[in-house]
């Protein structure tokens, strides 16, 4: 008997063989909403890879998983990547197709959703089968949640940053089929990619750290700003911030955190000098303990955190700062 | 001669406090008024047109979709340097998302002629989505890099550009025509000069209506839109919090002694 629904995929994507963390989450939320469905999760991968490298997926909720492998993918090739897709998608008519928020999904996806004519959502922090079983992609915005729905058009497309779903408990007893897709053997004479440098960042990963320091505009200028990061290297925490700060070009934007940057789930997180802005604070998720230091009592972000000081940060960052050390001190020298 | 065309949108001013919010009794957006201004990430699109047009014989056409209020950006892109402004604005365009766009502005940038470079931010600051650059591509049949934070070489048809890639990037050779969007990192958007605003007054906006498309009312707009808004919600918060109290030491004393408590200091 065919299913109702066709199966729910994920365009898993690897580096240096390995499959990245966020496709193995969007994969255990793919098994469950194909569960909702009564259909299959499935994955896409393609790589200069070996059938083993395929594993984790399959551990992670796949039953089955499409591989197009040949050495000419050893780097991601977009017009490759996108022909197969396509075609893949066109035979199999998946319901619901994940992809992960990263550089390369977020210039894959709308690639492969406007060339199946299809919707594409952003920055999703939960997927939910409605009553309809339909989709509901909903996003932070406005102070509240919008719910958006693909309604008519199939597949059902989403972007997910790594973290929004937690990493499925590994079942190493699961397996499934491989499917060996053929993929071009030559890259495109429009467009190739001719060398991928990675650099190895030095600073602490926000979304391994167990404190993390973000701060916001009302850090003022980059001496307010170099306060925040002086904290949070006291502290041994990673450094994080809001949009603003972006702009004002204090810190990079692979430290944002929020609906469009990373999310963090910290033991500690020190919101400093930042409104509580929806878009920021829905990228925290299951932090244990919260603080916010804002100059303005009324500030929306005192609703959200377990401690707030209400104070001039310029002011009471070093103070705290200086504090933190003569701790440290008395903790190594006793 | 090269022809370029850069997306540019009017969004409301991110620097305006002033939120649009969901009314939690009708669950429905509360506006206010905010003034529209270029999308930041534009002003880097309309730069790296005008560096080109510095190196090369190129004419620049600056391309929105909104609102009549959207006027002001065109002319601000005219005012840079700009030779030619188009605006796209028809109440039948409205509400369009990332999808009905992107299908626009493809066939706005058909209409314009042979294309040898389209360049858009890598996101608007209100919609954000990163999709309409991709999907003006699609559209086009044209080949696209996302993120471009330097163009290596750009003489001749084969151009080398460095994209962007989560700790570090990836070198691409691309045939042009083609579809770029940029980052922050690309270059230093320049400031407007007087000069620039008072040749802008002679040029020529050209305002498009969906007639002038050829397009049928049910692609475009909210009609065109794959994805819709099915609810609103608001949420509330579930921490309870304490505010410290007390001079700025005591403060700072209280709260280093929460942390420890917490166990990770
Ligand atoms: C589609 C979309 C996606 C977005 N995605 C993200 C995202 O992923 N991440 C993100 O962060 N933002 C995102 N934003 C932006 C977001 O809406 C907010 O604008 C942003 O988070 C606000 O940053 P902020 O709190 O630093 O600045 P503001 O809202 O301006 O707040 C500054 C705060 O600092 C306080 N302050 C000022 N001076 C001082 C001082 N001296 N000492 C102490 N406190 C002080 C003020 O009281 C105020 O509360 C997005 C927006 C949109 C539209
Ligand atoms: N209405 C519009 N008019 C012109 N260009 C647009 C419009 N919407 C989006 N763009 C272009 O697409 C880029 C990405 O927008 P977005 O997909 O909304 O993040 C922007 O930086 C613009 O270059």
């Amino acid at each position: 008997m065919k299913n109702v629904y066709g199966p729910v995929w994920v365009i898993a994507e690897q580096r240096d063989c390995r499959i990245r963390t966020v496709s193995l989450q969007l994969m255990g939320q793919a098994q469950k909403l194909a569960a909702g469905l009564n259909t299959t999760a499935e994955a896409l991968l393609f790589g200069n890879l070996m059938e083993h490298h395929v594993r984790p997926l399959f551990a992670a909720g796949a039953d089955r998983v499409f591989l197009g492998s040949n050495p000419q993918l050893a780097f991601y090739e977009p017009e490759i990547y996108v022909q197969a897709i396509v075609r893949l998608a066109q035979e199999h008519e998946p319901e619901i197709i994940l992809l992960g928020s990263t550089a390369m999904g977020r210039e894959l996806a709308p690639l492969v959703a406007a060339r199946l004519q299809t919707g594409l959502t952003a920055h999703c922090t939960d997927l939910v089968l409605d009553e309809n079983n339909i989709l509901e992609q909903r996003i932070p915005a406005y102070g509240g949640l919008l719910s958006i729905i693909c309604p008519q058009k199939r597949p059902q497309m989403a972007a997910i940053a790594n973290g929004v779903f937690p990493m499925p408990e590994p079942d190493q007893d699961r397996s499934g089929e491989i499917i060996p897709v053929a993929v071009p053997e030559d890259v495109s004479p429009r467009l190739q990619t001719l060398e991928v440098v990675h650099q190895i960042p030095d600073e602490i990963p926000l979304e391994s750290a167990a404190i993390v320091v973000a701060g916001g505009a009302g850090a003022g200028d980059p001496d307010g700003w170099r306060q925040i990061a002086d904290l949070a290297d006291a502290l041994n925490a990673a450094l994080g911030c809001t949009r603003p700060v972006v702009d004002e070009g204090w810190a990079p934007l692979e430290s944002m955190i929020g609906q469009s940057g990373r999310m963090v789930s910290p033991e500690l997180y020190i919101g400093v000098g930042l409104s509580g802005e929806q878009q920021h604070m829905v990228g925290i998720t299951g932090a244990k303990v919260m603080v916010a230091i804002n100059n303005d009592a009324k500030s929306p972000v005192f609703d959200q955190v377990d401690y707030g000081v209400v104070d001039d940060c310029r002011e009471f960052v070093p103070v705290l700062i200086e504090k933190i050390k003569a701790y440290q001190k008395n903790q190594v020298t006793c | 001669m090269i022809n370029l065309v850069v997306c540019v949108k009017a969004v409301p001013d991110p620097q305006q406090a002033c939120n649009i919010r969901i009314d939690p009794v009708t669950k429905t957006l509360m506006r206010c008024e905010v003034p529209l201004v270029l999308n930041p990430l534009d002003k880097n699109a309309m730069e790296a047109a005008l560096e080109l047009k510095e190196q090369f014989d190129a004419h620049i056409t600056a391309l929105s979709m909104g609102p009549l209020d959207a006027e002001g950006i065109v002319r601000e892109c005219l005012a840079l340097g700009a030779d030619q402004g188009i605006l796209l604005s028809d109440r039948a365009f409205a509400g369009a998302d990332a999808y009905a766009t992107a299908y626009t502005l493809a066939t706005a940038i058909a209409k314009i002629g042979p294309v040898d470079v389209v360049f858009c931010g890598m996101a608007s600051s209100d919609g954000s989505t990163e999709w309409v650059g991709p999907e003006i591509a699609m559209f086009l049949g044209l080949p696209v890099v996302t993120m471009v934070e330097e163009i290596v070489e750009c003489r001749g048809p084969q151009w080398k550009v460095k994209a962007s890639l989560e700790h570090g990037y990836r070198l691409m050779q691309v045939q042009l025509p083609a579809v770029f969007t940029v980052t922050r990192e690309l270059n230093t958007p320049r400031a407007l000069v007087f000069s620039g605003i008072i040749k802008a007054r002679k040029k020529l906006i050209v305002r498009w209506e969906i007639d002038d498309l050829g397009v049928p009312a049910e692609a475009v707009g909210l009609k065109g839109s794959p994805t819709i808004v099915s609810k609103l919600t608001t949420t509330e918060s579930k921490r309870e919090v304490e505010i410290l109290t007390g001079t700025r030491e005591e403060k700072a004393a209280q709260l280093l002694r929460k942390m420890v408590d917490s166990g990770v200091v």
